[in-house]
């Protein structure tokens, strides 16, 4: 092949025919972070190709494997961002409404307020790097980056639309759950590793909740894949295409799933593990700076997906209601954001309206209340099931 | 197999778990002001408690013998911040009992007035405090927005918000400004509709609100009068008694109101009785503003008094938002005082931090001890 213009060096053969291509189906950030590449490494090869006539590393950079290397690494990138902006935004909606409804304004820092967080961000990365003299160092350290990087880790894992995914397990509900599960326990060693009573207690009241509020969950996950046949996210969305979206049928898993979901991803109503009226900050006391913010993003991460999970199982997922022949013409990333953020503004009323539930109390009404809702839950989806409805 | 139950049971019987002390405070989120409690717990259950007062101690009664009785004045509105004006009034009646003198009609019925102001806005912020110890930052904030208009009635009758310098020896500074009575209606008619719709149905209808704090932190009729406690949360605990009522100073014995009693002694009760109160207060806002009104414009509202207290002892005691509060003066005919004593209520209702948090959960702690309503100004005086 000649090289002669640029154009020829930015002109890349079809994504889906790159012989390296990851996937089975069409990606969308994969495409466009190929598209990215196509123009970043094809200028790059063509300007090392005018300095260097014929030299190897211009074809090299153009070349199947290295165009793919290079592609998964912006598709990392565009992914990690997507969904980091996606959760700021939905950090701003917290401050906002959580605003108005206290009768004040929220934030207003530029973009009506959204650049708050970028402040809020710049102010904690700015803050001395502490620790204290008396933590154990390791523990304290590397439970902290798994906290965090399960929460990035299952928020990026999560599937926007058929087109938006990173791996399309056959298993994965049941692997973003598990996910979502461990950073209890992260917490609770990271509790214990503070030497601080507030850490410790806090610790053992988020492995407490954990361990409640698993069981209900994984029953009404195990409902819903028995609803639409798979535990496969695409499977469920387009099973909810076929017949209704899910809330319909199963109202009652909704409501429990939703509370679940706070709880789990410890949110105000049901954070006893960071309750900072009795605990300081709970487990996260000794935590100072920028590893506080980092905490914090995490939070509104795991936040996030507990709302996808949500729109995913009962919501209908990227799936709008009025326009149900053309399935992935009109932007189905954004509505799957859209309905994201309406179930964390539901969150968000919860948390303006209700006061902090105590431990003994969540425990009870998880046991209590909720294992058994999800259980009649499981049985009305039997009976539909049985009778042929669904 | 039964045996090894049993000696799974026998073993945890006797093995010693150590319970581990939690000192909360000075600075905690949950001590509003600066105080510890220091508490014992077994797990998440309470076992013991002590609280420890006195960060704040700054030697008022030993500062008050340097000064002049008038010069006192401003100092006592530090005694407590959030209802600065009751201890103003009462400092000031301890003196003019020792003057024995009699203040005009108007001047007690503008101190009722800013007596009751303080005491509402004593009580929100209290049910502010209550709302942050409970997780929920709505009710702190919309108690705080409706303390506002309060503060603006402060403004209104006297120029500042907080630390007011208001009544003096003899009657008050001046008289209420135009339109006082105005303002105050309205605020008052506005108030009892927001209490009463927004805050106490947002607490009320929601059950995570009253179970948090229903059943808990029990205290009975007995504990409470063996303890001392007064206020709000002895009247909590079924003692009917208030100061405004059965020892009536100023005109409060001309003003018709209801004295809330609640007899279950948890900290609902005592969460009832101070929205209770603060809507009585209300009333009686009205009344005395009425009155006021009635004695028309050039009615005297202060009295010129000697600068020279005669020598003796005079005690006066106050119904406080949050107790019972007594001024105890010695004088020996000069213009300062020989010894100025104050009784503050929280000094002595805080003592009963380990009847009350005692078998409760840590989460209970902070919305338990609320309802004592900490205020260390005078506390620790």
């Amino acid at each position: 092949m000649v090289y002669s213009s640029i154009l020829d060096w930015i002109h890349f053969p079809d994504v889906m025919s790159n012989m390296y291509y990851p996937f089975d189906v069409y990606n969308l950030p994969y495409d466009i972070s190929y598209k990215l590449w196509e123009l970043l490494g094809g200028t790059i090869a063509w300007l090392i190709n005018l300095l260097l006539p014929g030299n190897p590393v211009s074809t090299w950079l153009i070349c199947d494997e290295v165009v793919n290397m290079f592609a998964l690494i912006i598709f990392m990138i565009v992914i990690f961002l997507v969904v980091f902006i996606a959760t700021l935004i939905s950090l701003w909606e917290e401050r906002k409404v959580l605003g108005r409804l206290m009768d004040r304004r929220g934030t207003m820092i530029g973009m009506k307020g959204f650049l708050q967080c970028v402040a809020d961000g710049l102010k904690t990365f700015m803050k001395e790097n502490t620790m204290p003299k008396k933590v154990d160092k390791m523990t304290y350290m590397w439970t902290l980056s798994l906290v965090i990087g399960t929460s990035v880790l299952i928020a990026c894992m999560i599937p926007l639309s058929q087109r938006w995914f990173v791996v399309d397990y056959s298993t994965g509900l049941l692997i973003i759950m598990a996910l979502f599960a461990l950073a209890p326990f992260f917490i609770l060693v990271s509790g214990w590793g503070q030497n601080n009573k507030y850490s410790l207690i806090g610790g053992m009241r988020a492995a407490e909740l954990m361990i409640s509020y698993e069981v209900p969950i994984l029953i009404m996950i195990a409902t819903t894949a028995l609803m639409a046949g798979s535990f496969n996210i695409g499977d469920i969305v387009n099973a909810q295409f076929n017949s209704t979206w899910y809330f319909i049928p199963q109202i009652v898993g909704f409501i429990t799933f939703f509370f679940c979901a706070t709880a789990e991803s410890e949110r105000t109503p049901f954070d006893i593990a960071e309750a900072e009226a009795e605990l300081v900050e709970g487990w996260q006391t000794e935590y100072a700076g920028m590893k506080w913010g980092l905490i914090m993003l995490g939070d509104y991460f795991r936040g996030y997906v507990a709302c996808a999970m949500i729109t995913i199982m009962y919501l209908g997922g990227w799936l709008l209601p009025w326009d149900p022949l053309q399935i992935n013409t009109y932007l189905p990333e954004l509505t799957f954001l859209i309905k994201t953020w309406f179930v964390f503004f539901m969150m968000i009323i919860l948390r303006g309206a209700i006061a902090r539930v105590r431990p003994d109390q969540i425990l009870n009404i998880g046991w209590k209340v909720f294992m058994p809702l999800s259980v009649v839950n499981l049985a009305i989806v039997l009976m539909l099931k049985i009778g042929g409805v669904y | 197999m039964a045996k090894d139950v049993l000696d799974i049971k026998a073993e945890s019987a006797v093995m010693d778990t150590d319970k581990m002390w939690i000192i909360m405070g000075p600075q905690h989120p949950f001590s509003h002001g600066l105080w510890t409690l220091k508490i014992q717990v077994d797990g998440e259950i309470v076992k013991d408690a002590e609280p420890i007062v006195g960060y704040l101690h700054r030697g008022w009664e030993k500062e008050a013998e340097a000064r002049s009785y008038p010069k006192i004045i401003p100092m006592a509105d530090r005694l407590c911040y959030a209802a600065s004006m009751t201890y103003t009034h009462l400092f000031c009646m301890t003196v003019e009992k020792a003057l024995d003198i009699d203040v005009p009609e108007k001047a007690k019925y503008i101190r009722i007035v800013a007596d009751e102001i303080c005491r509402i806005q004593s009580h929100l912020m209290w049910l502010a405090a209550v709302g942050t110890d409970l997780g929920n930052f709505t009710v702190f904030l919309w108690c705080m927005r409706e303390r506002e208009f309060f503060m603006d009635l402060n403004v209104r009758l006297c120029g500042a918000r907080m630390t007011t310098n208001y009544p003096r020896i003899g009657g008050v500074r001046n008289d209420t400004t135009e339109l006082f009575d105005r303002d105050v209606m309205r605020c008052v008619e506005r108030f009892e509709k927001v209490l009463m719709d927004d805050i106490v149905t947002l607490i009320d209808d929601s059950s995570v609100f009253v179970s948090r704090m229903k059943g808990v932190g029990y205290l009975t009729r007995e504990q409470t009068v063996n303890l001392g406690i007064t206020g709000p949360a002895m009247r909590g605990a079924g003692v009917d008694f208030d100061i405004r009522r059965d020892d009536p100073y100023d005109n409060y014995d001309k003003i018709d109101f209801d004295v809330p009693v609640m007899t279950q002694g948890d900290s609902y009760s005592r969460y009832q009785v101070r929205i209770e109160e603060m809507l009585q207060s209300c009333k009686i806002i009205r009344q005395a503003v009425q009155k006021v009104k009635a004695l028309g414009k050039n009615a005297p509202y202060r009295l010129k008094v000697p600068s020279n207290v005669p020598a003796g002892r005079s005690t006066v005691r106050l119904e406080d938002p949050r107790g019972e509060s007594l001024m105890y003066l010695i004088s020996d005919g000069t213009d300062k005082p020989y010894r100025l004593k104050v009784r503050s209520p929280i000094f002595t209702n805080v003592s009963a931090a380990k009847p009350l948090v005692q078998g409760c959960r840590i989460a209970d702690v902070p919305v338990v001890m609320a309802m004592i309503d900490m205020c260390l100004g005078e506390t620790d005086r």
